[in-house]
């Protein structure tokens, strides 16, 4: 630039006085982080001193050493010589376990009660809406205090439970259900079923780049679940088609057979699922109302029916509106899950509690919760910000 | 000319009603056969078993505190009897029974104070001096000590009085800190940005129940040797430092909200930067976030029940506490579970209402 353009100050000299904004910022962050500092310093220096003080010994070094006390259920085998770390591995899986399986749950019931608000059928609408009124307004934990008095105490004991075709017990003892017996033809059918979505994923990407060269429009939905179905069953048939399940049988004292998920699990997962579906259900009923009534009329006038209307015109948009809010109930239930804690499942939290009341480390059990939870939050909030990246409009 | 005679046409028939009770019933209920099989699955499935519930609940239940009835209805009826013998108990906790005057007046000002704080013609200064003065009555009250009330330590305070106290106070400490760490993530300053963004996401990251934890386990570590507060202070701080991430959230979607020319037309009056936040973005920015912090409060509410985790006894522990420690009485906790139940709902319902009602008065002001 030359000295022949009007209008433009010359560069600033950087100005150490009380009138330079940018000094007077730089003045309020230096204080800023000092304080901070300041108190951190602070509370470390506490707490360092009254461990000291107390005999408190510190370092995670406890973690190698064994646990010594039992676990009621968990995904690996754990037992009470095994050192702490394990326990721990043992509480975080069941915290994902939990969380997965109610993630899963939460959002087929919430989108199911969301899009019931939009029913033409009055007590459908209005039962959708009750249930969302009142699960929400009552504390999880109180929930979850609830469904676990009621596998405990209301159910029937474990030699009468009742029971769904011979197929399915419920009891005090928890829900029993049949599962298929694992072999060869089920292992073949799902590596078929992973092989199988490889293909579905790639035909996808092809019938779409297809449709944008020559505007044929391949079925994007039928043919890629066909590929899959059609792959897994191909494993199973290759194992020799098995047909063994193995099923659940009221013994004495225990569930013979079959697989069960515990009252602990149950009432957490009821819990969770009811409580987050409520609000899950909210956030589905406002992305679909987010949608202009427009773009349903010129979806109409385009002569698309109402399926396609839905799948292609209100859905995609509904869904972006959808995604932030619906993340933060993810994790919001993941959180939650926490409350495990009160009725006894062996959650992370359940564990640290536990080796806090035995070891005495209260900084480094709880640092451990806050850690698995940060960890998780920050990956799923970091995936679907991604996501919401890959659906948000694609503007100039 | 042919004499032509007047030949009327047949009439219309009358336009169908869309209007009244019945075409209502056709079109919400029967309107096609999608939703005339949902109302018929509906109404089976109510005919099958409500006369089961309403027979439990009321027409085989026991409502009178006599343990030998309840006893025989078991399973039959519920024993609302239980809620009947334990109420007090229920409601306000251990309590000393005498005194339990106090916790009933404190926790009638704190409501009061809460429901004048909710309508807007009393936003006025007075307001705040108010809450200054309310807040020291509702701990002498509760606690005594002075004024010839007699001592009551907080590990007795507990039932509704402490669920309110934990949410409101939760809730009006966290709002100052909530505004200044929202201004701060707005902050041009990148230090003072960063600093209020680890502590939103670090809080909003991890669960209460590892907030309270930390109130009840590492605070006395936190402090000088020998310095031991309260587990109610503790809990009360580790509450307050949790709602006001949440709380600055909230309050920056609604200086997000507020557009910039706002901003520089007060500063081209030459206003400073806290003259422009509080005179001119804050007003409007807390405006539009009303309902936002009223569903934080809700919120706060509902977790205060996680506080029974480290033992203090608000609404749920106080019901648990009341029923545990009496072996007859104890199988009758799922009545107990429901009363309570419906205290939560009565208070979080009635405040989500109030929050809609404000939003739709928002709105009413922006469509014109």
């Amino acid at each position: 630039m030359s000295a022949a353009m009007p209008g433009r100050a010359p560069p600033k000299k950087r100005e150490w006085s009380w009138r330079s904004g940018a000094f007077r910022g730089l003045v309020y962050q230096v204080l800023a982080v000092l304080v901070i500092g300041l108190a951190l310093w602070f509370l470390v220096n506490n707490t360092l001193e009254n461990m000291r003080a107390r005999g408190i010994q510190s370092g995670f070094g406890f973690l190698t050493q064994p646990a010594g006390f039992d676990i009621g259920e968990g995904l690996i085998p754990y037992d009470a010589l095994d050192p702490y770390w394990n326990a721990f591995l043992v509480g975080i899986l069941n915290t994902l376990r939990v969380a997965i399986v109610g993630i899963v749950m939460a959002t087929i019931l919430g989108t199911l009660l969301g899009v019931g608000r939009f029913s033409r059928n009055a007590i459908l609408r209005g039962l959708c809406y009750g249930y969302v009124e009142l699960f929400r307004n009552i504390p999880v934990l109180l929930q979850l205090l609830v469904w676990y008095l009621v596998f405990t105490e209301i159910l029937p004991p474990i030699a009468e439970p009742i029971s769904v075709a011979g197929l399915f017990y419920l009891s005090k003892a928890g829900f029993s259900f049949p599962v298929p017996v694992w072999g060869l033809g089920q292992g073949l059918s799902a590596i078929g079923a992973v092989i199988g979505l490889a293909i579905a994923w790639g035909y996808r990407r092809w019938a779409q780049r297809q449709f944008e060269l020559t505007g044929n429009a391949r079925s994007l939905f039928l043919v890629p679940v066909a590929i899959v179905i059609g792959a897994a069953l191909l494993g199973w048939i290759l194992g020799g088609a098995p047909t063994a399940w193995s099923i659940p049988e009221p013994g004495g004292f225990v569930m013979e057979g079959g697989a069960s998920a515990t009252p602990e699990f149950l009432g957490v997962l009821l819990g969770l699922v009811f409580y987050t579906s409520a609000f899950i259900a909210e956030v589905v009923r406002a992305g679909i109302q987010s949608v202009s009534h427009g773009q349903v009329e010129a979806a109409g006038s385009l002569g698309l029916s109402r399926g396609q209307s839905m799948r292609l015109v209100i859905l995609p948009q509904a869904l972006r509106v959808i995604i932030p809010p619906m993340t933060s109930q993810y994790l919001n239930l993941t959180k939650n899950s926490s409350l495990a804690v009160a009725i006894g499942y062996p959650d992370v939290v359940s564990i640290a509690n536990t080796s806090l009341n035995q070891t005495g480390r209260a900084v480094e059990c709880i640092a451990i919760i806050m850690l698995v939870y940060l960890t998780t939050s920050l990956s799923t909030a970091a995936f679907m910000n991604w996501y919401n990246k890959r659906s948000a409009i694609k503007e100039r | 000319m042919a004499a032509t005679t007047f030949q009327p046409i047949e009439p219309r028939a009358a336009p169908v009603a869309t209007e009244g009770f019945v075409p209502w019933i056709r079109r919400n209920l029967f309107g096609d056969w999608k939703s005339v099989v949902t109302t018929v699955v509906i109404a089976a499935l109510a005919v099958m078993y409500l006369p089961d519930v309403a027979n439990w609940a009321i027409f085989r239940a026991v409502f009178a505190p006599t343990l030998d009835e309840c006893q025989a209805a078991r399973g039959a009826g519920a024993c609302w009897g239980v809620i009947a013998k334990f109420y007090r108990a229920i409601i306000l906790g251990r309590y000393p029974f005498e005194q339990q005057w106090r916790p009933e007046l404190a926790t009638l000002l704190l409501v009061g104070l809460l429901i004048v704080s909710c309508i807007r013609v009393f936003w006025k200064p007075w307001l705040v001096v108010l809450w200054i003065v309310v807040i020291p009555v509702f701990f002498v009250l509760m606690g005594g000590g002075m004024l010839g009330l007699t001592p009551v330590t907080t590990d007795q305070w507990g039932g509704l009085p402490l669920t309110i106290m934990l949410a409101t106070f939760g809730i009006v400490l966290a709002f100052p800190l909530s505004i200044l760490v929202a201004l701060g993530r707005r902050s041009n300053l990148p230090a003072i940005r960063s600093l209020c963004i680890v502590y939103v996401e670090l809080v909003r990251g991890v669960p209460l129940i590892s907030v309270l934890f930390m109130a009840s386990f590492m605070f006395p570590l936190f402090l000088p040797v020998g310095a031991s507060p309260d587990v109610l202070l503790r809990v009360l701080v580790g509450i307050t430092l949790f709602a006001a991430a949440y709380l600055a959230e909230t309050v920056r979607g609604g200086l997000q909200a507020i557009p910039k020319g706002q901003v520089e037309a007060a500063q081209s009056l030459g206003l400073s930067y806290w003259q422009t936040q509080r005179k001119i973005v804050l007003p409007q920015a807390l405006a539009i976030v009303l309902p936002g912090i009223m569903n934080n409060f809700i919120a706060i509410f509902k977790d205060t029940s996680l506080v029974t985790i480290v033992s203090l006894y608000e609404l749920t522990g106080a019901m648990s506490l009341a029923l545990n420690s009496d072996a007859n009485w104890r199988p009758y906790k799922l009545e107990g579970y429901f009363f309570i139940t419906l205290i939560y709902f009565a208070f979080c319902f009635a405040m989500s209402r109030y929050s809609l009602w404000v939003e739709k008065r928002l709105n009413r002001s922006r469509l014109r």
